[in-house]
C-alpha cells in the first residue's frame, strides 16, 4: 500500500519501514491523479518535497507528515484567500500560531484546501474557486465549510488536515466524508492567524483518518497563546494517552430533541446501532433534555453573521486583496470592491449581521440571542451533571447532491442543526464514522463533552472506532 | 433675551505608554510612516488584539484622580464604521460599560464643580495624508492602535472661559499623573464640544457638536462663535438644529459637517476577541497609593510649607514642571516669596514670550539663586537683576559673568554718586525749582535722571539718601 493511504499514527510507528519523503511524494502523486475530480486543494505546495529532507533530521513529532491547511489559516508569505475573490493576491506576512506549531513539529505543509467563502456554508459550494466534490460520490458535496480539508483526507491526498469550526465546519464535512473531525473546546487552540468568521465561535481543529491522529494533531496545536486573549491558560495533556478501549460505566446522554423529524432514517439507525455497540462495551445511555435546542439555529444565525459583518468590514480594498480599478471616490471604492469581491452568501450574511446589530434592532435580536445562548449553555451544564458525554448524529443527512440546497439557504442552514449547539456552548465535539447508508455514503456520530475534556471524547471515539470497521473503508477513486 | 450657554466637553487623550493598546508596537511620535506597525495594528486578517495592561493602569490612575467610580468589569466593544484610516473598519472602544463614571473636577479655585460623566478606553486611528497634486491619499498607521482615553464631562460648563479653565485644569492634572503628553498641537490631547443654549431653567436645547479645535485658543474662539450663532438663531426665532459642525481656523467660524439624519449607526457590540475581566480591587488600591501628589494637594502644601499666598501657590502648581523648579530653588535659597515673585513674573513671562515650556528652558535653579545673592549682597540692584536675567535665559551664562562683562556692578561709592547728582541738579534747574515749590514728583524724576546717567547702576537706597542731602544743600543759600 502506498504511504499516502496510511494514518499518521501508522507512519509514526513506522511499521511499514518507509522513507518519510515517500509519504509526501505519494501524497503529491495522489493529488496529481485524483484532485482534478475532487478539487480539495486551491493551492498545492509542490516545493514541500524539498522541505521533507530537512525536517527528517529535526525529529519533531510530525516530522515529514503532510498536513493540508484550510485556506483561512495564515501561512507566512503564502496566499491565504478564504475561498474569496476579495482576498485575491493576499499573502500573509506572518504565520498563524497553529502553523508555527506545525512547522516546529516538522510537519509538511502540503497545500491550502478549498472552503466555503469565509467559511459561510455547509457544502463547499460557495468558494470563489468553485466547488469541492465528495470522494465517495463526486456528484455530491463534501460538506462544509472545511470541505476541502475533509475531502483531502478522505481521498488520501494527505495524511491529516486542519479545519476550522464555527457551527460545524469541521464535524459536518468529516461526517459526510467518512473521516474523524474534532472541534476543540473554545479557547483550547489559538485563533491567532485564523481569519475570523465569528470570533466567539471559531475554533481550529484536526480532520484525520483516525481518532489517534486527531489526538496526535491536537497535541501539537493545542495550548495557551499570549497573542489570543480568548485562549485559555491550562495545561495540555498528552491526548494520545487517552486512547484506551474502555467505556465501562460511561454515562452517555441522548438528547431527545435531536431525534426528531428531519433526521434521515438511515442516519438515525446508524446512530442507534452505534449506541448499541457502546452499550455492549459497558456504557450506559440515559435520555436527557437540551430544552433550548430548537432555538440554537436562530441564535447562531443572529450571532455569527453579526460578528462576521464586523470581522469582514476590513476587506475594503484599501490595504490588501482585491480592489476595484479606478474608483471615482472613496464610497465607490468601498461599494464596488465589496460588491465584486464578495460572493452571494457572504453578502447575505454581512447584510443579515449588519441588520441585527443596527440601532433599534440590537436588543430584539443580538441581545436576545446572547441571552438564549446562555440558556443553551446552561442546558449542557445541567446535562453534564447526570452524564459524561452527549451523543448525537453529526448531520441529519448524508452528503447531498451539488446544487441541491444552494438556492435554499434555510435548508442549507439546517444541515448544521446538530453541530451548532456545541459552538454556542463552547464545548468540544468530535465526529467519528459510524456507518454508511444504502448508497454507500458515510454517516458520522457526534460526541460532545465537557469543557476541556477532549480526553474523554478521544476515549469514547477510540473505543467505538476500534470496535468497528467503518474507518477502514476507502472511497473508490 | 439673556440665554444660558450649556457646554459639555469630550476630551481624547493619547496615553503615553511605550507600546500601543493592543500590540507591542512603539507609540513614538514622528517616526517615518508605517514603521511602527504589525499585523495587529494594521488590522491584518487573522490578527488579534491583546490588552496592554499598562494602558489599563494609566486609565485607572486618571479615573481615580477625577474622583470617578471604577467599573467592576473591564469590557470592550466594537464601534463599526468605514474609514480608510481605520484598518479593521471598526474601532475597539467601550460602550455600555465604561471603565469609570460619575467623577468631577473642580475649577476656578474650587468655586465650580464640573461633573464627569464617563471615562473610557479606545484605540486611535491611523493618519490620512492627501496629495492634491497627484490626486492620491496615503495612510500612515503609526498612530493606529495608540491608546486613547476619552473623558466626557456633563453639560456643566456655562461659558467658553469655563471650558478653557476646565481643559487647563484637566491638562494640568493629567500631566501630574504622567500618563499623557497632553500636547494639542501634536494631537495627544484633542477636544470636541457639545454646545447648546437655553432660557435659564428650561430643558436643554438642541446640541451642536463642535469638532476640529486644535488649540486651547481655538476651543475658546469656537465656543464663543457657536454660542453667539445660537443666540442669534434663538432670538430670531429660528430653529437650532442638532448637528455636527467643524471649526474653521482660517475664517474663524463653524461650518456644517453633518446633520442628525446623517448621523452614523455605529452598531456597537461586545468585542469578542477580548475577554471581559474583573478588576482586582487590590490593584486599584495599589494604583491609588502610588499616585503622585496632585495639583490641589501640592497647592495646599505650598501655602503651608512655604508660607505663600493662595494665588502664588495656584500659579506655581498649575504646571508640574514649574512647581518642581520652584521647589528646587527653595532648597538653595531661604526666601520662598522672592522665588515665587521671580517665577511668576520674569520667568513665566519669558516662557510665554518664547512660547516654550519650562523643560525647554536653559535656566538652572542654581543660577537663578546666584542672581538673588548678587542682589542681596548689593552687587547689583533688583532692576539690573532683571536685565541680567534676560541675558541669562538667552545666553545660559552665569549671572556674575554677565555682571562683570557688562560692567553692571552697582555703584556704592558715595562720592561717585554725589558727582552724578551734582551734575543732574545743575542740568535740571527747572525741576529743582519745582521741587523747591513743593512738587514732590520732581524728586522721583531726579532719581530717574541719576539712574539714567549711571545706566541704572547707582545703588537706589544710597541715591535717595544722597539726593535728599544734596537737594537740601543746593536749596539752602550759601553762607
Amino acid at each position: 500500500m502506498k504511504p499516502n493511504y496510511l494514518s499518521a499514527g501508522e507512519i509514526l510507528k513506522n511499521k511499514h519501514n518507509l522513507l518519510l519523503s515517500d509519504v509526501t511524494k505519494s501524497c503529491i502523486e495522489r493529488i496529481d491523479s485524483v484532485d482534478k475530480d475532487i478539487k480539495a486543494f486551491v493551492r498545492v505546495n509542490r516545493d514541500c518535497l524539498k522541505q521533507v529532507g530537512s525536517t527528517d533530521s529535526k525529529g519533531g513529532i510530525l516530522s515529514g507528515i503532510p498536513v493540508s491547511i484550510k485556506d483561512n489559516i495564515c501561512v507566512k508569505d503564502e496566499l491565504t484567500t478564504c475561498g474569496s475573490k476579495i482576498l485575491e493576491g493576499f499573502k500573509s506576512p506572518y504565520d498563524a500560531t497553529v502553523i508555527e506549531k506545525l512547522k516546529g513539529a516538522g510537519a509538511v505543509l502540503l497545500g491550502k484546501t478549498n472552503m466555503d467563502e469565509f467559511a459561510f456554508g455547509s457544502s463547499c459550494e460557495t468558494s470563489y474557486y468553485g466547488p469541492t466534490y465528495n470522494p465517495w460520490d463526486t456528484s455530491r458535496i463534501p460538506g462544509g465549510s472545511s470541505g476541502g480539508s475533509a475531502a483531502s483526507v478522505a481521498a488520501d491526498e494527505t495524511i491529516m488536515a486542519l479545519g476550522s469550526d464555527t457551527g460545524g465546519s469541521i464535524r459536518q464535512p468529516a461526517s459526510l466524508c467518512g473521516v474523524v473531525g474534532l472541534k476543540p473546546t473554545y479557547g483550547r487552540v489559538s485563533r491567532y492567524g485564523l481569519i475570523a468568521f465569528a470570533s466567539s465561535l471559531d475554533q481550529i481543529g484536526p480532520i484525520t483518518k483516525s481518532v489517534e491522529d486527531a489526538a496526535i494533531l491536537l497535541n501539537v496545536i493545542a495550548g495557551y497563546d499570549e497573542r489570543d486573549s480568548t485562549s485559555v491558560n491550562m495545561e495540555v495533556p498528552d491526548y494520545t494517552k487517552s486512547l484506551a478501549k474502555d467505556v465501562k460505566g460511561l454515562k452517555i446522554g441522548i438528547p431527545k430533541e435531536y431525534f426528531v423529524e428531519g433526521l434521515d432514517s438511515e442516519v438515525k439507525k446508524a446512530v442507534v446501532d452505534a449506541l448499541g455497540i457502546l452499550k455492549d462495551m459497558g456504557a450506559d445511555t440515559i435520555e436527557i433534555s437540551l430544552a433550548h435546542t430548537e432555538y440554537a439555529l436562530s441564535v447562531y444565525y443572529i450571532l455569527a453573521p453579526a460578528e462576521a459583518s464586523s470581522n469582514l468590514a476590513r476587506f475594503d480594498g484599501v490595504q490588501y486583496g482585491f480592489r476595484v480599478k479606478d474608483p471615482e471616490n472613496l464610497i465607490e471604492l468601498y461599494k464596488k470592491t465589496r460588491s465584486m469581491g464578495f460572493g452571494r452568501e457572504a453578502k447575505r450574511r454581512i447584510i443579515l449581521g449588519t441588520y441585527s446589530l443596527s440601532s433599534g434592532y440590537y436588543d430584539a435580536y443580538y441581545l436576545k440571542a446572547l441571552k438564549v445562548r446562555t440558556l443553551i449553555k446552561k442546558d449542557f451544564d445541567e446535562a453534564f451533571k447526570i452524564c459524561d458525554c452527549v451523543i448525537t448524529p453529526t448531520s441529519p443527512t448524508c452528503a447531498f447532491k451539488l446544487g441541491e440546497k444552494l438556492n435554499n439557504p434555510l435548508d442549507m442552514y439546517l444541515s448544521d442543526i446538530f453541530t451548532i449547539p456545541a459552538n454556542l456552548a463552547g464545548l468540544p465535539a468530535l465526529s467519528v464514522p459510524c456507518g454508511f447508508n444504502r448508497e454507500g455514503l458515510p454517516i458520522g456520530l457526534q460526541i460532545i463533552g465537557k469543557p476541556f475534556n477532549e480526553e474523554l471524547l478521544f476515549r469514547v471515539a477510540y473505543t467505538f472506532e476500534q470496535s468497528t470497521e467503518f474507518h477502514k473503508k476507502k472511497p473508490n477513486l | 433675551m439673556e440665554l444660558e450657554t450649556v457646554i459639555g466637553l469630550e476630551v481624547h487623550l493619547q496615553l503615553s505608554t511605550e507600546t500601543k493598546a493592543f500590540c507591542s508596537c512603539s507609540t513614538e511620535f514622528g517616526a517615518p510612516a508605517n514603521t511602527h506597525t504589525c499585523p495587529v495594528c494594521l488590522g491584518l486578517p487573522g490578527s488579534l488584539p491583546v490588552l496592554n495592561k499598562r494602558v489599563f493602569e494609566y486609565a485607572i490612575r486618571a479615573a481615580i484622580s477625577v474622583n470617578c467610580l471604577i467599573s467592576k468589569v473591564v469590557k470592550f466593544d466594537r464601534k463599526n464604521y468605514f474609514y480608510p484610516d481605520l484598518p479593521k473598519n471598526y474601532q475597539i472602544s467601550q460602550f455600555d460599560m465604561p471603565l469609570a463614571a460619575k467623577g468631577y473636577l473642580e475649577i476656578l479655585d474650587e468655586r465650580k464643580k464640573i461633573n464627569i460623566r464617563r471615562i473610557h478606553l479606545e484605540e486611535d486611528a491611523g493618519k490620512l495624508m492627501h496629495d492634491e497634486k497627484k490626486g492620491i491619499s496615503l495612510v500612515d498607521f503609526n498612530r493606529s492602535g495608540i491608546p486613547l482615553l476619552e473623558i466626557v464631562s456633563e453639560p456643566d460648563i456655562n461659558s467658553p472661559q469655563e471650558a478653557y479653565e476646565y481643559l487647563t485644569a484637566l491638562k494640568s492634572l493629567l500631566q501630574y499623573l504622567e500618563i499623557s503628553n497632553c500636547n494639542m498641537e501634536e494631537g495627544s490631547l484633542r477636544c470636541d464640544a457639545n454646545v447648546s443654549v437655553r432660557v435659564p431653567g428650561d430643558a436643554l436645547g438642541s446640541k451642536v457638536e463642535l469638532k476640529n479645535m486644535n488649540s486651547f485658543k481655538a476651543l475658546k474662539e469656537a465656543l464663543q462663535f457657536e454660542a453667539t450663532r445660537q443666540n442669534r438663531l434663538f432670538n430670531n426665532n429660528e430653529k437650532i438644529l442638532q448637528e455636527t459642525r467643524l471649526w474653521d481656523e482660517d475664517s474663524k467660524n463653524t461650518v456644517l459637517m453633518r446633520t442628525k439624519e446623517e448621523a452614523q449607526d455605529y452598531r456597537y457590540f461586545p468585542e469578542p476577541d477580548l475577554v471581559p475581566f474583573v478588576i482586582d480591587e487590590a490593584l486599584i488600591e495599589r494604583i491609588r497609593a502610588d499616585l503622585p501628589e496632585l495639583p490641589g494637594e501640592k497647592k495646599e502644601r505650598f501655602i503651608k510649607e512655604y508660607n505663600l499666598p493662595s494665588y502664588d501657590a495656584s500659579v506655581l502648581t498649575k504646571d508640574k514642571a514649574v512647581s518642581l523648579f520652584f521647589e528646587e530653588c527653595c532648597k538653595l535659597y531661604e526666601n520662598p516669596k522672592t522665588i515665587s515673585n521671580w517665577i511668576m513674573s520674569e520667568l513665566l513671562m519669558h516662557l510665554n514670550e518664547q512660547g516654550i515650556t519650562i523643560s525647554g528652558m536653559k535656566l538652572k535653579a542654581k543660577s537663578l539663586i546666584e542672581l538673588f545673592k548678587l542682589i542681596d549682597s548689593n552687587i547689583i540692584s533688583g532692576k539690573i537683576a532683571k536685565e541680567v536675567f534676560h541675558e541669562m535665559v538667552i545666553t545660559n551664562k552665569e549671572p556674575i559673568e554677565i555682571v562683570n562683562s557688562k560692567g553692571l556692578r552697582q555703584i556704592v561709592d558715595e562720592d561717585s554718586i554725589k558727582d552724578v547728582i551734582k551734575k543732574v541738579l545743575k542740568e535740571n534747574p527747572n525741576v529743582v525749582a519745582d521741587y523747591a515749590n513743593g512738587k514732590k514728583n520732581s524728586f522721583i524724576y531726579l532719581v530717574g535722571q541719576v539712574m539714567k546717567e549711571t545706566k541704572g547702576k547707582a545703588n537706589p537706597q544710597k541715591t535717595n539718601e544722597l539726593l535728599n542731602g544734596e537737594l537740601e544743600r543746593f536749596l539752602t543759600p550759601h553762607p
